[in-house]
């Protein structure tokens, strides 16, 4: 009797709402810590990356301007569609990391309610950061949150799925489109979540994960006009003053961090409106009263 | 400033007929000004004499005449005024916001009191009409800090569950087109969140920014809590490379802001950047077109044309084209441009001689590229000093040089566009987002057009009004960050 032999997945960048390979033709191995394998996720060239930014600038007109109810709904599907896959998702972070089943099903739980968090900003946030000010004259004077734009995202290694999953709903919450670099040193999960995001909704190009390295893809994104603002943490001060330095030319928002593992798991602070508030914009409106 | 701007409303045309017997009298405001022969730097509440010996001219732009001799400030010197903010620190961030609010109250009173001094000397450093600066920069200074004082005892309040603690020591670099308000826009909001600061004011206008030390001094802020360092870009670049500084926040071009944020990118510090703008102002068929008019004159020749915010690109509906350049032919031949300090003067002076050579080159650039130049053609020019006539150029490309880069002067480029959709494309194609203005009757259209248009402040029926509530700062390349309302605090503490 013949044994059944697996069927293995091939793993892909995720731009523009398709699974594509590396126009590259690298792949970045990672050694899969339970199975003894060695896994090929793409590593992500310059072209890549630029691919990406096409489809979030692509996508800004659709997510932007999508009502903060649908975006909710969206962000809520995605925590449906992680729940659905708890043990998938738990078994990946099993890949590279080293916590036991029950800390890793924890960091999975987290997530989803993170997203389930953020889903409820998608609608509140204007109410919040917002407002009317009081100008002496005869004047409405009106302040509103407005998306910043494309933002790059560079997440940690630690707490991996909890950390790409805040600092990739955090600006895609309110509108922004988004380009997630998955940490090297443990990529799976991350790349894992593109296919949760691929069947929730997420309209092509709002969010884009690519695999890769940190190193040679971090000068392109602060190069790149078309990225509005990049976030970040825990960076050697080295790749920050690259990153800030590079930046500088067109004028990109650059939102760093240092944060504990642990902070990850403090919901209301890492779900709070200041972890929103650094990728909006606010658009003050003047207006004249008179009959 | 559309008030500031259409007081008068003179008919042109019955005005020329009668010019010898009508033609209006000068009416220069008193000048009851001391100035010093010599200013210091201003450290740890004292004013004292540049390490670096020495000091620069600075001239009235009017006259071309030197008004008083200014300390340049070194690096030793600049470290000097960050040490004494650093010091000064501990002891203005654990006083009570209370406290500090009295303090800073006080310094609006004083402003207030002060207020015709500071706009004499305001006219006489930069060049601007008195009438701007007395009806306009100094009042709004003295609103600036009294509109933040009340914000030092409720931050609390002011960011919704988080603790909002000072950044440290500030480091402010300003213009020369609103020399002391835009000191007001730095310094109030710091001091209310508990920072101290070292401010580098413009070369060229020194002057008021030294004036509000002594009001310091007056009001008896403690030592070090503000410190002002006078220079050129120099000195502007060592400040924004001490490494004492915690928080570095400038207003000026988007080529030095670019050069500012890589010299800033050493050290974990807060930024951020007010810088330069190419901003659209766009009238359609159905607005109310008299207001419009003050709107486009208030956008582009409001300070010499010397504002970020100008309204620099003024679209029109292609059906009203020919009607809105008469109209505007019309106004722009009855600004008086002279004298500064006459009360009845629309446009001063150039505020420095690079400014003027660059403002001419690109007027040039614009004829040669193909465009018509309409300019104030019935005064003659005073002839000391540095001027420019208000002018627009028609029959200018999306393409056109002068359509594109921000000149920093009276210069309007004026273009047409036939639906709300091409607008909003022509108005968005720039790298710039400061300021943009709509002109329509029509509600529906004008929150459309506010949505969509690529800008951090939008003037709807209206253009170039400020206030200290109202969070003035811009998207895209025109920088990042907020001055003035709750916003405004946002770059001053920690969260």
């Amino acid at each position: 009797m013949s044994q059944r032999v697996d069927v293995s997945k091939t793993w892909k960048l995720y731009i523009g709402g398709r699974f594509v390979r590396s126009e590259s033709g690298q792949s970045l191995p990672v050694k899969h810590k339970r199975h003894g394998t060695t896994v090929h996720l793409c590593k992500a060239s310059r072209k890549d990356l630029r691919d990406a930014v096409e489809a979030a600038t692509g996508a800004r007109k659709t997510w932007g301007t999508a009502s903060g109810y649908l975006r909710g709904q969206i962000l809520y599907r995605m925590a449906e569609m992680l729940e659905c896959r708890r043990a998938e998702m738990a078994e990946a972070l099993a890949a590279t990391g080293s916590a036991t089943p029950k800390k890793r099903l924890e960091e999975v739980d987290a997530s989803i309610d993170r997203l389930v968090g953020f889903a409820g900003w998608a609608d509140k946030i204007e109410q919040i950061l917002g407002g009317q000010n009081a100008v002496p004259g005869p004047y409405y004077n009106i302040t509103v949150p407005e998306p910043t734009g494309v933002v790059g995202i560079l997440s940690p290694d630690k707490p991996v799925l909890l950390a790409s999953v805040s600092m990739l709903a955090a600006p895609l919450c309110v509108g922004n489109t988004t380009i997630l670099l998955a940490p090297e040193s443990n990529p799976l999960p991350t790349a894992l979540l593109a296919e949760i995001v691929a069947t929730s909704d997420v309209p092509s190009g709002a969010v884009n994960i690519l695999t890769g390295s940190r190193d040679e893809l971090i000068g392109h994104m602060a190069d790149h006009r078309a990225i509005n603002a990049i976030s970040a943490v825990n960076l050697s001060d080295d790749m920050l003053q690259q990153l800030r330095e590079r930046s500088a030319a067109s004028i990109k928002r650059v939102r760093h961090e240092r944060l504990s593992q642990p902070a990850w798991s403090k919901h209301e602070e890492r779900c709070s409106p200041w972890c929103v508030e650094p990728f909006l914009e606010m658009k003050t409106m003047w207006h004249p009263s008179a009959c | 400033m559309t008030d500031a701007m259409s007081s008068k409303s003179v008919d042109i045309q019955s005005a020329r007929a009668q010019e010898s017997a009508w033609d209006y009298a000068p009416a220069p405001e008193s000048t009851p000004v001391v100035i010093e022969d010599r200013y210091d730097l201003f450290i740890n509440g004292q004013f004292q004499s540049p390490r670096s010996r020495r000091w620069f001219k600075t001239i009235s732009p009017s006259t071309g005449e030197p008004l008083a001799r200014i300390a340049t400030a070194n690096e030793a010197d600049v470290d000097d005024a960050v040490s004494a903010a650093r010091d000064a620190l501990p002891g203005w961030s654990r006083l009570s916001g209370q406290e500090r609010a009295k303090y800073l109250f006080r310094i609006a009173r004083r402003i207030q009191e002060r207020a015709r001094e500071l706009s004499v000397l305001e006219t006489m450093d930069g060049g601007k009409p008195i009438k701007e600066s007395r009806d306009i920069d100094i009042p709004l200074a003295a609103r600036h800090f009294f509109y933040h004082a009340g914000w030092a005892d409720k931050l609390r309040w002011a960011f919704a569950g988080a603790d909002a603690r000072p950044v440290g020591v500030c480091g402010q670099i300003i213009p020369w087109n609103f020399p002391l308000l835009m000191a007001a826009w730095k310094i109030a909001p710091a001091l209310a969140c508990g920072n101290t600061c070292v401010l580098k004011p413009a070369e060229t206008t020194s002057l008021t920014a030294l004036r509000l030390a002594e009001i310091f001094q007056e009001a008896g802020l403690p030592p070090g809590v503000v410190n002002i360092v006078t220079g050129a870009g120099k000195t502007g670049q060592h400040l924004a490379a001490n490494q004492g500084i915690d928080k570095l926040a400038f207003t000026g071009s988007t080529d030095v802001g670019r050069a500012i944020a890589k010299v800033a990118s050493v050290g974990d510090r807060n930024l951020t950047l007010e810088l330069g703008g190419k901003s659209p102002h766009i009238i359609f068929a159905d607005a109310a077109l008299d207001q419009a008019i003050e709107g486009v004159v208030a956008g582009i020749w409001f300070n010499q044309g010397h504002v970020c915010c100008a309204g620099s690109r003024l679209f029109v509906e292609e059906s009203i084209k020919d009607e809105v350049i008469r109209r505007l032919e019309h106004r722009m031949q009855s600004l008086r441009v002279g004298d500064p300090l006459d009360k009845n003067t629309d446009i001063g002076a150039i505020n420095n001689p690079d400014q003027l050579e660059k403002i001419q080159a690109y007027v040039e650039t614009g004829q040669s590229e193909g465009g018509r130049l309409h300019e104030m053609s019935d005064q003659s020019l005073p002839k000391k000093g540095y001027w420019h006539r208000p002018c627009f150029l028609t029959g200018i490309q999306p393409s056109h040089v002068i359509a594109r880069e921000e000149i920093f002067g009276p210069v309007l480029a004026v273009m047409t566009f036939r639906t709300p959709e091409e607008a909003i494309k022509r108005a968005n194609n720039t790298p710039y987002g400061l300021a943009a203005g709509v002109w329509t009757n029509k509600g529906a259209r004008i929150f459309e057009m506010a949505k969509r248009l690529e800008a951090g402040v939008i003037w709807c029926n209206t253009y170039n009004q400020f206030d200290a509530a109202s969070p003035f700062g811009g998207i895209k390349e025109s920088g990042f960050g907020r001055e003035g309302g709750r916003h405004g605090l946002r770059a001053y503490v920690r969260l």
